[in-house]
């Protein structure tokens, strides 16, 4: 195992992100926090309860889950992406690093920072609207997968784009719709039983009802179910990464 | 001479159908400069690429040190030092951040000293907190160089090293080379210059539509450089050579209109005032007489148009 080689490649890619704070941690906590002065404040005061929860506290657990994805995939599809655009992935492709070791230190690294901007969107949602966390331990552990779950189909995006285009068009086409249909900031119960059903096949359902269950104890789906899930698409993530290297599919020639 | 890199049968033909080469065979010395000359498209970065790891080959193999590229890649790539023809740099970082990045990449532990060390023998130092989108051209491929000697390699690839660097460079571009030679490092570079890699190499090998044409000894090329051709115009033309020229290894050449001499110029004698002397005694008169020099130009556009 090079070691050094995971670590060289976290460390530069993290530097990467304090170099570009403003996109990577500012822009998107200025965002979230739009979202609890909109929906939590302003609108949120005229919505009664979900389950004995307040409305600015129920969507907090869902739009941490909204930067988690949409932050891991965009920092991970953009840290394998761009040494392929600008061509400095050779240095990657000639040295002594096995695909774990790729893997670990770029996804390593786009998790790390989605982890840490969702902690950080926790504390400023915490001075918007009161909160407590039922289950601290299984929180921590959902954000954990979640972040590397996420990183791990961002660098899979990454890998598959061949223009910038390509790098936008599933987190803009596919993973933002989805969440905002997931239960970011509803409860699905409150839907009819047609688009209920609909609905469960929408994979972030489980992750933002898992989630909101290790806050509020309230869920949309069992949350052995939400865990299960999660998993599921964590190994579904590592098997295509593990084809694209075996066949050095769109880095090698 | 002990081989560090043996190439055999190596084929690759991409996707397209390009053959890029085709059974390519090459031993390279433990520490010489091996220069590889070709012209565009030849094949040269194809090869350099596969055994660096960054193609995969379509058959064949290649081994370092004995050891296979693909099976034992860690021990094999630790070896090798990549600088690539293209100027591939991470535009917002720094160079020392990214010869450090190299280096740890490589396996190795953090070295600031090395690090320093090579940034200053690059004269790179004084950019060293820079942002290399600030950096010149030249600049930017001598950091491409630092990166490739960040993890101390004992095997260095130079992809067409000087190519877009000024004359000046150049030359210290050349010195640089000469010295990791002289530290043992075994050097392949890729050039189109034929004058670098006379100046450079220890052997060359001429590559050309993905086959290698011929790998010699510098000095032996040299030296088939070293010959000159003598042509005489003769008054009145000949069917064969006279008999008593028989000596000179005479040619008869534009259909017996002409006469050609092949000399030495590296020997003691040319034999020229000779061979002016059996002709004036053979009655043979000429009109004009000319000089000409094979380079090694000439001998790589003679392998290359057939």
């Amino acid at each position: 195992m090079n070691y050094r080689a995971v670590w060289a490649i976290y460390q530069f890619e993290m530097a990467r992100a304090w170099r570009t704070v403003m996109q990577s941690i500012v822009s998107p906590v200025i965002s979230t926090s739009l979202y609890f002065v909109v929906f939590g404040a302003a609108i949120g005061s005229r919505i009664p309860e979900i389950e004995g929860v307040s409305y600015g506290a129920f969507i907090v657990p869902g739009l941490i889950m909204l930067s988690l994805l949409t932050q891991s995939i965009s920092n991970a599809a953009f840290g394998i992406y761009f040494p392929k655009f600008s061509g400095t992935i050779y240095e990657l492709l000639s040295a002594p690093v096995s695909p774990l070791e790729a893997v670990l230190g770029y996804v390593g690294a786009a998790a790390s920072k989605s982890i840490i901007l969702g902690l950080i969107i926790l504390a400023t949602a915490s001075l918007f609207v009161p909160m407590d966390i039922a289950h601290p331990f299984l929180m921590i552990t959902f954000l954990l997968l979640t972040a590397i779950t996420f990183s791990l189909f961002g660098f899979i995006i990454g890998i598959w784009a061949d223009g910038f285009e390509r790098l936008q068009v599933i987190p803009l086409l596919v993973v933002t719709p989805l969440t905002f249909l997931g239960g970011t900031f509803y409860s699905i119960k409150m839907l009819s039983p047609f688009w209920q059903t609909v609905t469960m096949f929408n994979p972030v359902v489980y992750l933002v009802s898992g989630f909101r269950w290790s806050f509020y104890e309230i869920s949309d789906v069992n949350v052995a179910l939400s865990f299960a899930a999660t998993i599921g698409f964590m190994l579904i993530c590592l098997a295509i990464i593990w084809y694209v290297f075996r066949t050095g599919y769109r880095l090698k020639s | 001479m002990q081989t560090v890199i043996s190439i055999s049968n190596l084929s690759k033909t991409y996707g397209s159908g390009f053959k890029a080469l085709k059974n390519v065979d090459l031993d390279i010395h433990k520490g010489e400069i091996l220069a590889l000359l070709g012209p565009n498209g030849a094949g040269k970065t194809t090869l350099i690429s596969i055994i660096c790891g960054i193609v995969n080959a379509t058959s064949g193999s290649v081994t370092v040190d004995g050891m296979d590229i693909v099976k034992d890649y860690r021990a094999v790539r630790s070896m090798i030092g990549l600088v690539p023809q293209e100027l591939t740099t991470d535009a917002f970082e720094t160079p020392w951040a990214t010869t450090t990045f190299s280096r740890g990449l490589f396996g190795k532990p953090a070295n600031p000293a090395l690090v320093e060390k090579i940034l200053k023998s690059l004269t790179l130092w004084d950019k060293k907190d820079a942002r290399i989108r600030t950096l010149s051209g030249g600049m930017k491929r001598r950091l491409m160089i630092a990166k490739a000697l960040s993890h101390e390699p004992q095997i260095l690839f130079l992809d067409e090293p000087t190519a877009g660097v000024d004359v000046e460079l150049r030359k210290e571009m050349w010195q640089t080379v000469r010295e990791l030679r002289a530290s043992g490092v075994t050097i392949i570079l890729t050039t189109h210059y034929i004058e670098e890699a006379e100046e450079m190499a220890d052997r060359i090998g001429i590559i050309n539509k993905g086959e290698i044409v011929l790998v010699e000894e510098k000095s032996t090329l040299m030296a088939k450089l070293g010959k000159k051709q003598l042509t005489l115009q003769l008054n009145q033309p000949v069917n064969a050579v006279p008999d008593s020229l028989s000596d000179f290894n005479l040619e008869l050449a534009s259909g017996g209109q002409a006469l050609t001499y092949t000399y030495d110029t590296q020997a003691e004698r040319t034999g020229i005032t000779k061979l002016l002397a059996a002709m004036s005694a053979a009655g043979v008169t000429f009109s004009d007489l000319s000089t000409s020099q094979s380079s090694l130009e000439d001998i790589f556009v003679d392998l290359v148009k057939s």
